[in-house]
């Protein structure tokens, strides 16, 4: 094991924390202002995904791509929260999870009946394409290092909006007391829609993003879901600090237990059953990080305390 | 004249199908496959590849009941209950994944009912678990990483870094390949069943020093790997089975796959008439070119229709002789039945290819030849 493996191995952790953090801030973003628990939020990563493969296709332009997954993610955001999110704000929880687990269900085959259920077509940009050489000896894919950069620039731009903007002063307002800014003659509605199609083209960004080297087919935006709310459980619900660090060490520990686990065990056992224990504990490891911030800080590490 | 008498015939033909065949009680066939979710595309191809050599057949005596299990092991269990109690099937095939077969294939057949495997063939089904009433018509689940293992060995790889998911299949796969491969292994790893992002093995593989890296992740996470190992910048040689290099998985990894080689025991280029045919027919039917599934359904379909000639599904051990001898053209060529009821059968060796714009795969060998398994000698029947 060398230092540069190691180096390698902390440069895919940030690479899969940053990803996570775009998923993350719009789900966090979504129940801090308006208390609502979207799980169809993997669906609008998916959607992100499709449009920028579909239109990669027919344009042969990847950044064309990339446009139409913020849009159309963006869009289909808008559309539901009119058509169907709007009227969950006042009802518990539990109608949240199965109306929005509706909307999974109404995604995936709608994007199935469009689509096909083979996988689609995405790849790499010719610009981004192929390995550079960091400093150290590190051969390390190009497109993964436009990755990280992308997501801490996109972290850079919401906490810009959120803390500077007239737009982030609402949605901090919404935040802390919905009521009294509706009394003070802010469009609430209109607000709403505007931060649910942020977040839907957040994960619509990270869809296409991550759909390029991973797989586009449908159901991709599931098991991401579940990372990104073990992310916001860790963070904070409802905080985008939280969300950023949560993502950050989420995605440090699931790529580094992977990867040292294995060969901790392998110090004391023979080499076969270390990588099958080593595994399996590795996929356990950010719950026992979830588990375990959660016993000393039941709100998460931003949380406020209620 | 001799127009009307050929077409008084063909009404005849049509109108009593029963005349000239030895039997012709009706089966009713119970189909758990998976329609919905992630893997519906493996289910999709069995489903189309049966029903199409159902529909070529002419057989009215077939009757199909189709039901989705979502790839979850209990919705499966509680349709092959279903099936038999209010449906009254009599033979179940459809399943795609081991453990959906495990938790179904033991209880169907203690009940007397025929099940036919058109993909799943985990261990425990081939070896002390068999049963008389189970037939796999694909493989058992190591055959394909087998014949992978034996291919590295003959090409003089000495340094194998290998991977797949941890669960039962990834297990039997990494098992599989070390049976027939004899050099040392640069590197074993299980990753997360699901696991899209292989940055972290991809690492691994590149500090390791392999000369052949062997992977078995089927689905999404095949495509998420070679994606990410092309670009990563890693040359070593990849060999995996075909269930990461079909025509629709290779359709979305695009030329990173060119050059891979995979062990398949069913190509679109295996050069029998049936095979021709069916590639054919199968196109003009779906307007795609048929995957390994989907040859797996035409087959297991032809297995049972060669039976209903010569049995009747009623005497279950006439119809299970009848199965047996499995004399049905099937496309893979020749097909036999080992002791344990899984294929003996030839494991080709492909590369992937660009056939004009097409990604593609192309037979450049046999890697096992009449090829059982490793448990059959465990099974008593």
């Amino acid at each position: 094991m060398t230092g540069a493996l190691i180096a390698e191995q902390v440069l895919n952790g940030l690479q899969l924390g940053v990803m996570l953090f775009l998923m993350a801030s719009g789900l966090t973003l979504v129940f801090g202002v308006m208390g609502l628990i979207n799980l169809a939020h993997g669906s609008l990563y998916m959607v992100g995904a499709f449009a920028c493969a579909a239109v990669a296709k027919a344009t042969g332009s990847f950044w064309l791509g990339l446009a139409a997954s913020l849009i159309g993610a963006a869009a289909a955001g808008a559309l539901v929260e009119i058509a169907v999110i709007r009227r969950l704000y006042d009802r518990d929880h539990l109608d949240q999870v199965l109306a929005t687990f509706a909307l999974i269900l109404v995604f995936s085959e709608a994007t199935r009946w469009y689509f096909g259920s083979q996988p689609l077509y995405l790849s790499v940009p010719p610009l981004l394409a192929g390995p550079v050489m960091l400093p150290g000896g590190i051969e390390y894919p190009l497109y993964r290092l436009a990755l990280i950069v992308a997501g801490l620039v996109v972290a850079a731009g919401l906490f810009v909006l959120i803390a500077k903007t007239r737009l982030g002063i609402r949605i901090r307002a919404g935040e802390s007391d919905r009521e009294m800014i509706a009394a003070l003659g802010v469009d609430i509605a209109g607000l709403y829609t505007i931060v649910f199609a942020l977040g839907a083209a957040l994960a619509g960004l990270a869809g296409a993003l991550v759909g390029t080297i991973q797989s586009v087919q449908v159901g991709m935006g599931e098991p991401v879901l579940i990372l990104a709310f073990v992310v916001i459980v860790i963070g904070g619900i409802g905080s985008i600090k939280g969300a950023l660090v949560g993502a950050l060490l989420v995605g440090l520990t699931d790529t580094l237990g992977r990867f040292l686990l294995p060969i901790a065990f392998s110090s004391f056992m023979d080499a076969s059953s270390a990588t099958s224990v080593g595994s399996a504990l590795a996929s356990m490891a950010i719950y026992v990080l979830m588990a375990g911030v959660l016993v000393f800080r039941p709100s998460g590490l931003f949380g406020q305390a209620t | 004249m001799r127009k009307l008498i050929t077409g008084v015939a063909i009404v005849m033909a049509a109108t009593f199908p029963a005349i000239g065949m030895a039997q012709a009680d009706p089966v009713k066939v119970g189909m758990i496959t998976t329609l919905s979710g992630g893997g519906a595309g493996l289910g999709i191809d069995v489903r189309d590849g049966f029903m199409l050599a159902v529909k070529q057949s002419g057989n009215k005596d077939v009757e199909v009941v189709i039901e989705d299990d979502q790839r979850k092991p209990d919705v499966a269990v509680q349709l092959a209950d279903k099936m038999i109690q209010s449906d009254k099937v009599d033979v179940l095939t459809g399943i795609i994944w081991s453990n959906l077969a495990m938790a179904v294939v033991p209880a169907v057949v203690q009940q007397g009912k025929f099940y036919l495997s058109p993909n799943a063939g985990p261990s425990a089904l081939a070896g002390k678990g068999c049963n008389k009433n189970y037939f796999n018509v694909a493989w058992q689940n190591d055959n394909l990483h087998e014949a992978a293992g034996a291919y590295a060995t003959n090409k003089g790889y000495k340094n194998s870094f290998i991977l797949a998911p941890n669960y039962p299949a990834g297990k039997d796969a990494l098992t599989g390949y070390k049976r027939y491969y004899k050099g040392d292994l640069a590197g074993e790893v299980y990753t997360k069943l699901g696991q899209t992002d292989y940055a972290a093995e991809i690492a691994q593989i590149r500090a390791s020093g392999a000369d052949s890296v062997f992977f078995f992740l089927p689905g999404g996470m095949g495509i998420a790997f070679m994606k990410q190992y092309s670009q990563s910048g890693v040359d070593i040689p990849v060999i995996g089975p075909a269930f990461s290099f079909d025509q629709g998985i290779l359709g979305a990894i695009g030329e990173a796959a060119l050059g891979v080689i995979n062990t398949s025991q069913w190509s679109k280029d295996i050069d029998n008439p049936t095979n021709k045919a069916f590639v054919e027919s199968f196109q003009a039917e779906y307007g795609r070119l048929p995957s390994l599934y989907a040859s797996q359904g035409f087959d297991t379909a032809n297995l049972l229709l060669s039976a209903m000639e010569k049995a009747s599904v009623k005497d279950a051990d006439a119809f299970r002789a009848a199965l047996e001898e499995a004399d049905y053209k099937s496309t893979r060529g020749d097909f036999k039945f080992n002791t344990n009821h899984h294929p003996i059968q030839d494991i080709y060796v492909r590369e992937v290819v660009k056939d004009g714009d097409v990604i593609t795969n192309k037979i450049i060998g046999v890697a096992l030849k009449d090829h059982g398994d490793a448990y059959a000698a465990e099974c008593s029947m």
